[in-house]
């Protein structure tokens, strides 16, 4: 089902998601005590990288051409499938929860692939472990979508999502809460934010998504990084639609709420990155697998006939 | 109804005093009184009331009548051993610990501990309510637990932490089987005991009884020494000191018994369960003998092979039972017969120990010849415990594989028979190496293990073991077929 | 009484996966917390009686304050602050406990079907403590966390018996809480002695008693 409405305010949402890096960079600047960024830096710098020309390494074949494009337009579809605004999204239909996973999971693989056809070995690192962590947040993302589907008994997000109400979560409090947790620490580690990739560090051999895309230059880098405020944009919609709910508002307030949503959850990261210290290596995947498990104590509270 | 108040009471009440008690030997003389006057009531109590008494907590009845007896008598045997043993074990020094002293350089913990054990025991076996048995028994593990360490060295250490965490954890599982017991009863059922439980027999949800009894099987017959869940026994009951083993194996085995046995009386009045719990009894007997069998062949340590005859004889008990019928009646005189022995062994190995020093076999040569009356009575010990005529383990056990063979159980009876065949052989081997032979290098002094009160105790409890061999006293008699009839078994 | 069986059940899952001893300690504290405000809450009660506060009282007093001192006491003396790597790696340790919940999960809804349970969650926290209690007591290898991992698998018991609704009288649950308190309390010294003796919390190296090695002739003099 295609609604014209909501892809309208998909694509500003899409064109719009570069402030949420920078409502972030914000918040850790105001945590710092500074000045910070301005939250336009985003638009800048892609502005800035587009104007420059590219450089490719010897070694790389055709993958590394391609695989900016493939991760950007893997990126756009996904965001058309989320929900947007309390209104359904721009695309729906049953079962389109799988087809959103796995397009971010395309987006991952090829920007995995594109790391390994480097042939360095800091993006073959960083390439694992990001493929770990992404594994291993899977299933606290597909449990918590298990939770809601079996809560509303509907197979689209979009038919998911207008059945959330207030209602929802007072009768189920400790699932919802638990959900909104496990999925916050999922859009931490696929977004690579603190405590488990810092997004700020300069050593290779501690990076993860940022060693990955180190080789790229010019116009690749601005749709990577563009792409990125995307995916964040869209994990960020996931979320809200789970934790606020404004089904019956009018359209314009509809759009404003929506809007506020999604910066407090941009000031909740820049609020978890201040504070918080990165992880060890060692520990993260014991967070995320922490984080699946909170996912499934969700799902077993709510199969045991809450 | 006071005196079984009383019989549990008391010894807490002394062994609080204990430890306060500065004098080595008052504390000694009053370890004495105690065990004589908790022999005096049990025995008034067993023959003053006729006929069961039936309380909500605390209750007699044949089974609690039996296993009180050898108990107290037990205790009273490792007391008049104890005075001397303490005499020449004085315990050394130990640190203060967290800030606490407590009463160092004596056998204060050791009195003390006897005492609560004493007491905890006592619960364990008057009381009838379920949870008031469980922690009973628990009371039981703690109490002894110091005891085992009473040598603190590093292998006593390490004895005491593994029975410590096996046997907790066993019972912690216990607990979870009388929570599953508390779920079978209906709301007609009023009292939490077993026959409280039996009287209601039809209202009972089998399925949760089954379940609570895997779970009262497991969990204490870790603490019985039933295998898998032996692998402390060994360590435990070779570590600690010999009175203090002597009442391990011939008591508190004898107790965790007991708490299965209770539920045992439970699953008798309703049929699915009575054939469920035979069936698991008879395979974690078989396999306690298998294990024993296995482990004693070779064994170089003489406690050792002790602790592991100790599984053998848990395992021919709950055999036993599992038989049903007469054998059950048999195992009830064999849990009589193998605590008399087994506690003569142990207090035999006691004055061994003094004299050579060792615990090895090897060391060990000649016992005839530099303990002529431990080296006898030791010889005597090794007959009694493997089943020979006319010592009382004779006859229950063969009355055992008499209605194994009866039934038609050939399979059981034949593995029995193996088992018993491989333990005599280990420990003839053993025994005979001990007795016979040259006297080795070393120049011992049989005297430090053969004074009066040293042999007194083995030689009272393995003619009473002969005796009872030879001719069964009408009160045994009854009390062991009442004993029977109360887990639905026949008369001997 | 659903929140609190939650917290349990997470408090166990960051018990399987921490490394720290301190952090350890002060979670079976917090579960201590837990399991004495479980009471008040028993299905059913619309009252609070006495009982129900003496066993609070005494619950919160002894697991959650006079054990963790003493744990600590014990911890700060042996100078050990992290778990040696486990048998099972800590996040191995997770994902197990993750099976273990889903298993108690089927447990419980199996048993749905026999009899009617006041509270499911709290059965299934129940099981899943004893589980992770049992994996505790199997896996590590300090001997304080084995005494931990005791302490966890009698919280479980208690729960499970709390959420089966087995009434009790006050005097039996006080005793078993007694009981339970003085054998951590015992474990707790002995493990200041273990500590004394070997230099080492390490019970993997408890072998010296084993008929399955083989050198049993060992050096020591046998104790006297």
């Amino acid at each position: 089902m295609i609604s014209p409405s909501s892809i309208l305010i998909c694509l500003v949402m899409i064109v719009l998601s570069p402030l949420l890096p920078g409502i972030i960079n914000k918040t850790k600047a105001f945590f710092g005590g500074r000045q910070g960024p301005p939250v336009l830096q985003l638009y800048l710098d892609i502005a800035k990288l587009l104007r420059k020309t590219s450089v490719y390494s010897q070694t790389t074949t055709v993958v590394t051409r391609i695989a900016p494009f493939v991760i950007l337009f893997s990126t756009l579809a996904a965001a058309l499938l989320v929900p947007v605004a309390f209104r359904g999204a721009g695309v729906s239909f049953t079962g389109d929860i799988i087809l959103l996973a796995y397009l971010l999971g395309i987006g991952r693989f090829f920007m995995v692939l594109a790391a390994l056809d480097t042939g360095s070995a800091f993006e073959g690192m960083g390439a694992a472990r990001e493929v770990l962590y992404s594994a291993l947040a899977e299933p606290a993302l597909f449990c918590g979508l298990l939770v809601l589907i079996s809560e509303t008994s509907q197979t689209s997000l979009s038919a998911i999502y207008e059945k959330l109400t207030a209602e929802c979560w007072w009768q189920n409090p400790m699932t919802f809460l638990l959900i909104a947790v496990s999925w916050m620490i999922v859009l931490l580690v696929e977004n690579a934010r603190i405590p488990i990739d810092d997004p700020n560090t300069h050593l290779e051999l501690t990076m993860i998504h940022e060693v990955m895309i180190l080789d790229y230059s010019s116009k690749d880098l601005a749709l990577i990084e563009f792409a990125g405020a995307v995916k964040l944009a869209v994990f960020s919609s996931l979320l809200v639609g789970l934790v606020f709910s404004g089904n019956e508002l009018s359209l314009p307030l509809q759009l404003l709420a929506f809007a506020a949503a999604m910066a407090l959850v941009a000031i909740v990261v820049g609020v978890v990155e201040s504070t918080i210290a990165r992880f060890r290596l060692l520990h993260v995947p014991k967070f995320i697998v922490g984080s699946g498990a909170l996912a499934i104590i969700a799902l077993i509270l709510k199969l045991s006939g809450n | 109804m006071i005196t079984a108040y009383a019989l549990i009471i008391l010894p807490v009440i002394t062994g609080v005093i204990s430890l306060f008690i500065s004098s080595e030997r008052v504390r000694r003389n009053l370890l004495m009184i105690v065990a004589f006057v908790h022999l005096f009531m049990s025995i008034l109590l067993c023959n003053g009331s006729v006929g069961e008494l039936n309380g909500i907590w605390l209750g007699l009845d044949a089974l609690s009548r039996l296993f009180l007896i050898i108990t107290s008598l037990l205790f009273t045997g490792s007391a008049i051993y104890s005075m001397v043993y303490l005499d020449k074990h004085p315990h050394f020094n130990g640190p203060a610990i967290a800030g606490l002293h407590m009463p160092a350089n004596s056998n204060a913990i050791f009195a003390a501990c006897m005492q609560l054990f004493l007491s905890a025991m006592s619960l364990a076996i008057l009381s009838t309510h379920f949870g008031l048995q469980w922690i009973g028994i628990e009371a039981t593990t703690l109490a002894s637990t110091p005891l085992i360490y009473y040598h603190r060295s590093r292998r006593s250490l390490e004895a005491a932490w593994k029975y410590m965490i096996l046997c907790s954890v066993g019972i912690a599982l216990a607990l979870m089987g009388v929570f599953f017991l508390a779920m079978t009863t209906s709301s007609h059922v009023q009292h939490f005991t077993p026959a409280g439980l039996s009287l209601f027999s039809g209202y009972l949800k089998v399925e949760w009884l089954k379940v609570a009894f895997i779970f009262f099987l497991v969990g204490y017959g870790a603490k019985m020494g039933l295998a898998p869940m032996h692998n402390w026994l060994p360590d435990a009951h070779s570590e600690a000191p010999s009175p203090v083993s002597a009442m391990l194996s011939g008591a508190l085995l004898n107790c965790a018994f007991l708490g299965i046995l209770r539920i045992y009386q439970v699953c008798v009045t309703v049929p699915g369960a009575m054939v469920f719990a035979n069936e698991l009894l008879v395979i974690f007997g078989l396999l306690s003998l298998a294990v024993s069998g296995i482990f004693i062949l070779r064994q170089p340590d003489y406690k050792r092979m002790l602790a592991y005859s100790s599984v053998e004889h848990m395992g021919i008990l709950a055999l036993g039972v599992g038989l049903g019928g007469s054998a059950i009646a048999a195992a009830m005189l064999h849990a009589a017969g193998h605590s008399l022995v087994k506690a003569s062994l142990f207090l035999l190995s006691g004055n061994i120990l003094a004299v050579y020093a060792s615990k090895k076999v090897e060391d060990i040569k000649a016992l005839l010849k530099t303990m002529p009356i431990s080296g006898a009575l030791w010889l005597a010990g090794f007959f009694a415990i493997t089943g020979t005529p006319p010592f009382t383990t004779f006859n229950s056990e063969f009355a055992i594989v008499r209605v194994a063979l009866q039934s038609g159980s050939w399979k059981t009876a034949m593995l029995y028979l193996l088992f018993l065949l491989l333990v005599f052989i280990g420990m003839l081997t053993i025994f005979m190496n001990m007795c016979f032979g040259k006297k080795g290098e070393r120049e011992v002094d049989g005297s430090a293990g053969e004074s009066f009160w040293q042999v007194l105790p083995p030689v009272v409890f393995l003619t009473a073991a002969l005796l009872l061999g030879l001719y069964l006293p009408d009160f045994v008699r009854t009390t062991i077929d009442g004993a029977a009839v109360l887990l639905g078994g026949k008369a001997l | 009484m659903n929140g609190i069986a939650t917290l349990l059940a997470i408090s166990c899952l960051l018990l399987l996966g921490s490394s720290r001893l301190l952090v350890s300690i002060r979670m079976v504290a917090f579960q201590g917390v837990l399991l004495g405000l479980l009471p008040l809450f028993v299905a059913g009660s619309g009252h609070i009686g006495a009982a129900a506060l003496i066993l609070t009282i005494t619950n919160i007093g002894l697991k959650s304050i006079l054990l963790p001192w003493l744990l600590t006491r014990a911890l700060f003396e042996s100078g050990a602050r992290r778990e040696i790597e486990p048998f099972i790696g800590f996040g191995a340790s997770i994902m197990a406990g993750v099976v273990l919940l889903a298993i108690s999960g089927y447990i419980v809804n199996r048993l749905q079907s026999t009899a009617e349970i006041s509270s499911s969650i709290t059965l299934i926290a129940g099981f899943f403590m004893v589980f992770s209690g049992l994996f505790l007591l199997i896996t590590r290898r300090k001997a304080l966390t084995q005494t931990l991992g005791f302490l966890v698998l009698e919280n479980g018991v208690f729960t499970t018996g709390l959420s089966l609704g087995s009434e009790f009288s006050v005097y039996v649950e006080l005793g078993i809480l007694l009981d339970v308190f003085v054998g951590i309390f015992l474990m707790g010294i002995m493990l200041f002695h273990i500590d004394r003796e070997f230099d080492h919390l390490d019970v993997d190296r408890f072998n010296e008693l084993s008929d399955l090695t083989v050198d049993v002739a060992s050096n020591e003099e046998a104790s006297e």
